[in-house]
């Protein structure tokens, strides 16, 4: 038999807490913590090599770190180790967007120097890299990434939603392998496809770099993508509809093409969308097997042909200032197609499924 | 009560022409886009087929990489096992920088955020996952390298005596850390993903229950959340490490490439499978190729081991949801 004791000496009974709601007290807290931390980051500052925006917002991070630990070490109870949770992921989280904040201006501000009119409309085949800015353009790159990005999404935007239907609608006894191969695809290194479609295509068919080849190299990309998300959207579509169908004594052709199809029509749309925007800036299969070329050229057959991606790395390698000027303008248009074609496919798949 | 047990009559379903066209038809399909995968092997194999034969095993072993001398003085001689060091060194840099990050990301999207924020932070991830890695590339080449070789320097400068972050000679420019620091902020939004997705998943009654139980937020995520979320973690990391691995050129514009085994992470010397293709592939004659051919299939199966691996842990934790 156990006896249970109650603890006589004193019974503590703690205030209710309200965990979804910061109290004043915390605030208060974080204020002292935050002053701390601020005094060591000076010292740190100025003691050690860190300059610059960075340097301030490393050393006020140590200097938090620090204090949080001492805090920690002198006052133990778990409320204490909530908040410094609480603070290590806002740090966190706050440190990952330094980049991305960085990376879109610096492309914003580097990119609108190269940018006229004449950048849209000329090509390079008058012109070499390092020449003033107001002279040739990317034309040639954009219609390049056009007709290959278009050729690409002709091939694997119906494999993949073919895929997907053979995963979901047929549901078949292979359905689970290729989901699983579909998946493991999208992790095939986009130098690989280069190098396979190299190996392929063009030395054995075409014997030379042109389009088509780029196209293929960048469907072998696109497909697991489409294929991922084209699955989410028709296992979205509700079994009742399918089955009223079969009722109504449709075939499983019928009921695809002309109930389950329609029913998803945006939703295919945006997995097409985001395989785009997968490969749009595609550069490392494209070096291997479209290349690049000076001159707006519209035949997929016979030479190579200029993207977007091939221009900035071209623009890079020329190394000049005024090269990466330019190389700064293609990133800033490649990054602005590819930015616009996640917008729409997001749009689009907000109103349609109403997928999270 | 009788022991007779009613189960369902086995129903025959039998299908009209056209519906056996059209399985026929799709499931030709699909099998095409997965024979993909068999055939970049058998080609990749096809084509290097002469390297592997010509040199065995000291393929993976040397790490020499040169082509025969004009004069016939020399034979031609490659070797990947740098650049494989070189790439496992460089993504497992990234890995261990992203990893921290993208949970933090991943925990605060799911459970700190303000609601409104979340919807705009989460497009907002899903965009950097969609930059180009060329624009990367660039970005990390004038704008992260200038701040990362002062990291470099600092760090040589205090912890110099590890042989990790001992530099032979003081170059700090295009190191293996500057391409893993890039790196890790390439695959943080895919590792971010995945983990909160699964995040989102751990079960809300559990974690109201830790609440009940006067748990703090921390509490109930250290031991609702976060235990739910492990394998999810563990994929997700997975399929960032396929990622890194498979990188080209972004590694290729911010390494230094140097056909060399090099573990000094701080020193301007590394490599990777994928950049080394990238950057021998215009000059490469007959024989090279083949030799890259080699290389690629051997980037290929490694990344495809990782990538499996990702996936079937990746399931396993979305089926135990």
């Amino acid at each position: 038999m156990t006896v249970f004791t109650t603890p006589t000496s004193e019974l503590v009974i703690p205030d209710p807490r309200t965990p979804w709601r910061n109290p004043r007290k915390a605030l208060v807290s974080n204020a002292t913590t935050a002053g701390f931390s601020v005094v060591i980051a000076i010292l740190l500052y100025t003691l050690t090599g860190l300059d610059g925006l960075l340097g301030w917002y490393a050393s006020f991070i140590l200097g938090l770190l620090v204090v949080v630990a001492v805090q920690s070490v002198l006052q133990k109870s778990k409320h204490f180790t909530d908040r410094i949770a609480s603070i290590m992921v806002t740090v966190g989280f706050a440190s990952v967007l330094i980049p991305w904040i960085s990376l879109i201006t610096t492309v914003i501000q580097r990119g609108r120097h190269a940018i006229y009119v004449g950048f849209f409309t000329h090509d390079m085949l008058v012109n070499s890299m390092d020449e003033p800015l107001n002279m040739g353009g990317i034309s040639h790159a954009i219609v390049g990434t056009l007709i290959i990005v278009g050729i690409s999404t002709l091939i694997a935007a119906p494999l993949g939603i073919i895929a997907a239907i053979y995963i979901v609608e047929i549901n078949g006894k292979a359905a689970r392998t290729v989901r699983f191969l579909t998946q493991a695809m999208s992790g095939v290194p986009s130098i690989v496809a280069g190098l396979f479609i190299y190996s392929t295509v063009v030395i054995t068919i075409t014997h030379k770099n042109n389009a088509l080849a780029g196209a293929l190299a960048l469907s072998v990309l696109m497909l697991p993508t489409v294929a991922r998300t084209s699955e989410e959207v028709l296992k979205v579509v509700p079994r009742d509809i399918r089955d009223s169908s079969y009722a109504l004594g449709a075939t499983q052709l019928r009921t695809t093409f002309k109930v389950v199809l329609p029913t998803v029509r945006s939703g295919l749309i945006t997995a097409t969308i985001l395989g785009i925007a997968r490969v749009a800036g595609e550069t490392a299969p494209l070096l291997l097997t479209s290349q690049y070329f000076v001159k707006m050229n519209t035949s997929i057959f016979t030479s190579p042909m200029a993207s977007l991606p091939t221009y900035v790395f071209g623009a890079l390698r020329t190394g000049t200032e005024l090269s990466l000027a330019r190389a700064w303008g293609g990133s800033f248009v490649l990054i602005s197609i590819v930015v616009l074609l996640s917008v729409t496919a997001r749009l689009l798949s907000g109103r349609s499924t109403g997928r999270k | 009560m009788s022991d007779t047990e009613v189960s369902p009559r086995a129903l025959k379903v039998s299908r009209g022409t056209s519906d056996k066209v059209f399985r026929g038809f799709v499931l030709a399909g699909a099998s095409f886009s997965v024979a993909v995968l068999g055939l970049i092997c058998a080609f990749l194999l096809f084509r290097g087929f002469e390297i592997f034969k010509d040199f065995g095993f000291s393929f993976f072993t040397s790490s020499r990489w040169e082509a025969a001398a004009d004069d016939g003085s020399s034979p031609a001689h490659y070797g990947v096992a740098a650049m494989l060091v070189g790439s496992i060194v460089v993504a497992t840099i990234a890995v261990v920088l992203a990893v921290p990050f993208a949970m933090s990301v991943a925990l605060y999207l799911e459970y700190y955020a303000p609601q409104k924020l979340k919807r705009l932070l989460v497009s907002l991830l899903d965009l950097v996952a969609s930059i180009p890695s060329v624009i990367w590339g660039i970005w990390g080449y004038t704008i992260l390298m200038p701040h990362a070789m002062g990291w470099s320097k600092t760090l040589n400068s205090w912890l110099g005596w590890i042989p990790l972050f001992k530099v032979p000679v003081p170059i700090f420019e295009r190191s293996p850390f500057i391409a893993g620091t890039l790196l890790a902020m390439m695959i943080l939004p895919i590792i971010t993903a995945v983990t909160r997705e699964v995040y989102s998943q751990a079960p809300r009654d559990q974690i109201d229950a830790a609440y009940g139980l006067g748990s703090t937020k921390w509490g109930a995520i250290k031991t609702v959340v976060l235990p739910f979320g492990k394998s999810g973690l563990v994929g997700g990391t997975m399929l960032g490490l396929g990622r890194a691995l498979g990188e080209t050129i972004a590694v290729y514009l911010v390494l230094n490439l140097v056909f060399k085994v090099n573990f000094h992470i701080l020193a301007s010397v590394g490599g990777n499978v994928a950049s080394m293709i990238a950057s021998r592939f215009g000059e490469a004659g007959p024989y090279e190729l083949k030799a890259l051919m080699a290389a690629g299939l051997v980037l290929f199966l490694l990344t495809l081991t990782v990538n499996f691996m990702a996936s079937a842990i990746v399931n396993r934790s979305k089926k135990a949801a």
